[in-house]
């Protein structure tokens, strides 16, 4: 009996084995990662505009605009825990979206399976140290800098 | 009684009378020419050809088969756009031969006739369409039932039978898969073709295997990797909306992950 039904499932599909190797589908599965991945673009896509334009309107539109954009005006915004937050968050966001959308350009353009992994390797070295960089500045930044003159500390620093 | 049915006005201009003589015009007639067992190069071969008013250029490939050069290969069945075998790159758009008109090219032009893009060419305009149809068979193209037969039909309401309309319309011609600039690129993309036949059976309220396919699709190769350019809806012969279905599948996909 089981020996049938094993040779129902060893029926081949008609003119099955003469695919060109280039076109059989050797990887299976990869779980629901391009699902989320999807879903991610998607959603990060809608945060992220909210994120950016509020971002540009606040420091090139608001009060001077674009004049009053330096040293001081950054280390005035990244005082107040809102402005870390949401630079932290549109930072992680945006370098997740741009890598995603990098990524999957790298797979729709890339021919070889080595070119591929190589420029998948780099994209992925550039995005963590943008990432782990940008995270340690926004958190460690310190207006009051070691060693500069009192005219370019900021008042806060009681220099 | 009998009430006249009037005909549909033909958008063809054509002569009224029978008899009348049907307009005819000069074409130039380029081909993508390609014999393994010569050459590895592809080359262009051109023919001018005079033709009429109600030819197709399937009729155009026909005239130079038959009375030019016996040698150009190409494919094709029924030659009334329903058995799906001579779908072609034609001024660089995937088409039917049998149902794209001479007349509603641009004549003044010469004619471009290539193979369809993604697939392996086999000669002239044959390409092998063995990938194709493996990503067909893949998706399980087939009615799949639990529990009893019935005895008579199996019944489904109007409203149930809309559902997928549009999706059951595919004749497998390839033009949308081989128009996909994913499927270009390395040929594991799905296509669109097999996403569309899923779509038919996915949401069937008779079929009991939609969870299967939806799996199925949702491989890494599946598809998350439509890119929505549309390049698939405007190829189809058909008139399928076939970027719409393969949304659909993902919001299915996603709908039951969630």
């Amino acid at each position: 009996m089981s020996t049938s039904t094993n040779e129902a499932h060893a029926l081949e599909a008609p003119r099955s084995g003469r695919i060109a190797p280039r076109y059989t589908r050797n990887s299976s599965g990869g779980g629901n990662f391009e699902m989320f991945a999807w879903l991610f673009m998607r959603v990060s896509g809608v945060i992220l505009v909210v994120l950016i334009f509020t971002h540009l309107f606040v420091n090139l539109v608001v009060g001077d605009g674009i004049h009053a954009v330096d040293f001081g005006f950054v280390a005035g915004k990244w005082a107040s825990p809102l402005w870390q937050v949401w630079d932290l968050v549109m930072l992680w966001l945006a370098m997740l979206h741009g890598t995603n959308g990098v990524r999957t350009i790298i797979n729709d353009y890339g021919d070889k399976k080595a070119t591929r992994m190589w420029l998948k390797t780099v994209l992925y070295v550039a995005t963590f140290v943008i990432i782990v960089l940008g995270t340690l500045v926004i958190f460690t930044f310190d207006p009051c800098v070691a060693g500069a003159t009192a005219e370019t500390l900021q008042e806060y620093c009681g220099a | 009684m009998t009430t006249e049915i009037a005909e549909p006005a033909s958008k063809v201009e054509l002569p009224e009378s029978v008899g009348g003589e049907i307009p005819s015009f000069e074409i130039t007639l380029k081909v993508r020419r390609y014999n393994p067992e010569v050459s590895d190069e592809a080359y262009w071969d051109e023919w001018k050809l005079t033709m009429y008013g109600t030819d197709r250029v399937l009729d155009a490939l026909h005239k130079v088969k038959w009375e030019h050069d016996g040698s150009v290969s190409f494919r094709r069945s029924c030659a009334h756009g329903v058995c799906g075998s001579d779908a072609m790159r034609i001024n660089g758009r995937n088409r039917l031969a049998c149902k794209t008109l001479l007349k509603d090219l641009d004549t003044s032009k010469p004619i471009l006739v290539e193979p369809i893009k993604g697939l392996p060419v086999e000669k002239d305009l044959i390409v092998d369409m063995e990938p194709f149809f493996q990503s067909y068979r893949e998706i399980m193209p087939f009615l799949v039932t639990k529990g009893h037969e019935p005895t008579k039909e199996r019944l489904q309401s109007a409203e149930d039978r809309e559902r997928f309309d549009d999706t059951t319309k595919c004749i497998l011609c390839a033009a949308c898969t081989s128009s996909c600039p994913v499927f270009w690129t390395d040929g594991q993309y799905f296509g669109p073709a097999a996403i569309v036949n899923a779509h038919r059976f996915i949401f069937d309220s008779r079929d009991d295997a939609g969870d299967m396919r939806l799996e199925i699709l949702n491989d890494k190769e599946g598809v998350w990797r439509c890119r929505t350019t549309f390049n698939c809806s405007e190829a189809c012969p058909r008139g399928i909306q076939v970027t719409k279905a393969i949304s659909e599948v993902k919001q299915a996909i996603l709908a039951r992950s969630l």
